[in-house]
């Protein structure tokens, strides 16, 4: 069976998106970026550039699935953190329940600052995924009937656009 | 697993090519990648060894276009074909929408096309996934070379149920957008009905 699909709701997502500004402020970030486990980016905050946001959250996943492997190859459950130091940039992941949460950052932080300040937004975050999980499950509203009334034809035209 | 974004409007999906070693997955994204528009795609990510055979996945996506007002972007897997990346395998399938077998018509990976069918009905399990209702498309590459299996008698041998069947030659592109067409009309309908 197919699993439901995750609904975010414009709210739910501009909560999301004042959390990870939060955090990159107090973590003196470049970047912050909540990614889902598969691999979907949910929403990012902080100095884009020219990365690629999306190469980067499916990074981040396979990077988390592959130590997650690792762990249980040893025992342990999953590592809750990552983090890989760069000469002048790094990446901090942390693995909240469902989600990561990633922090892009250079030579203006450091990893212990990264490090507590993720700890300290994880449990709003974990609360505001919770509340995407349960407006997924429910699933209702006036959005996802749009969705059930697609006609062939719709689909169709996708292909023709491309 | 579909993502819907109702703040940026955007559907995303998670579409995998699965199959055995050198059958072609890498070069159904390459095509794909090669022929689409710079503004629909992102970056082709590649993680494969030195002599470029996939060490863990490939990955690009793929904006299609809008529907009722929404982006649908497709985010297109492939797994790594030898037997020994197993573990690596099963990781990707997480979170699929869609999955295309790509079956190597050669007569000599029959078997390895067997092996890899049945591996892919174990690890979508493992899932919680079943093969019977995801949506999915069977792809018989390399119908240019030489010492081909005639494609009724793949067909016989790896049908699962009433896939669709797309003859292919990735290489040079033939049947590549079929399938692709195939398995993503197959998950939007799937989106439909949730």
């Amino acid at each position: 069976m197919v699993q439901m699909p995750i609904l975010i709701r414009e709210q739910r997502y501009h909560q999301i998106k004042a959390l990870l500004a939060r955090l990159r402020i107090d973590a003196a970030a470049r970047l912050v970026v909540l990614v889902e486990k598969d691999g979907q980016q949910i929403a990012v905050h902080g100095e884009l550039g020219e990365l690629d946001t999306t190469s980067l959250a499916s990074l981040v996943a396979g990077n988390v699935a592959a130590t997650g492997g690792m762990a249980k190859l040893i025992g342990e459950k999953e590592f809750p953190t990552l983090s890989h130091e760069g000469d002048k940039e790094s990446i901090h992941i942390s693995v909240i329940g469902r989600v990561l949460l990633v922090v892009v950052f250079d030579e203006r932080s450091s990893l212990g600052l990264v490090k507590l300040r993720s700890k300290q937004v994880s449990q709003e975050l974990a609360a505001a995924f919770a509340e995407v999980e349960r407006d997924s499950q429910l699933g209702t509203g006036a959005a996802t009937v749009a969705f059930s009334e697609i006609t062939d034809e719709e689909i169709d035209s996708l292909f023709l656009q491309s | 697993m579909t993502f819907i974004n109702y703040a940026s409007k955007e559907i995303n999906c998670k579409i995998v090519y699965y199959g055995p070693g050198l059958c072609g997955k890498t070069t159904n994204l390459q095509h794909i990648y090669d022929a689409t528009a710079p503004q629909a795609k992102g970056k082709l990510i590649s993680l494969a060894t030195e002599t470029d055979r996939t060490l863990f996945f490939d990955f690009m996506p793929l904006e299609l276009g809008t529907v009722r007002g929404f982006k649908t972007r497709f985010h297109l897997y492939t797994v790594p074909g030898q037997v020994f990346y197993e573990a690596s395998r099963k990781l990707i399938l997480k979170g699929v929408d869609g999955v295309v077998f790509v079956a190597d018509s050669q007569e000599e990976r029959m078997d390895a096309n067997i092996e890899s069918l049945y591996n892919l009905d174990e690890n979508l399990r493992a899932h919680g996934y079943d093969l019977m209702k995801i949506p999915y498309v069977l792809q018989l590459n390399k119908r240019d070379l030489p010492n081909i299996i005639p494609a009724p008698d793949i067909a016989a041998e790896l049908l699962r149920k009433d896939e669709p069947v797309v003859e292919a030659v990735a290489s040079t592109g033939v049947g590549v957008f079929d399938t692709l067409k195939a398995v993503a009309k197959q998950v939007l309908t799937e989106l439909r009905k949730s």
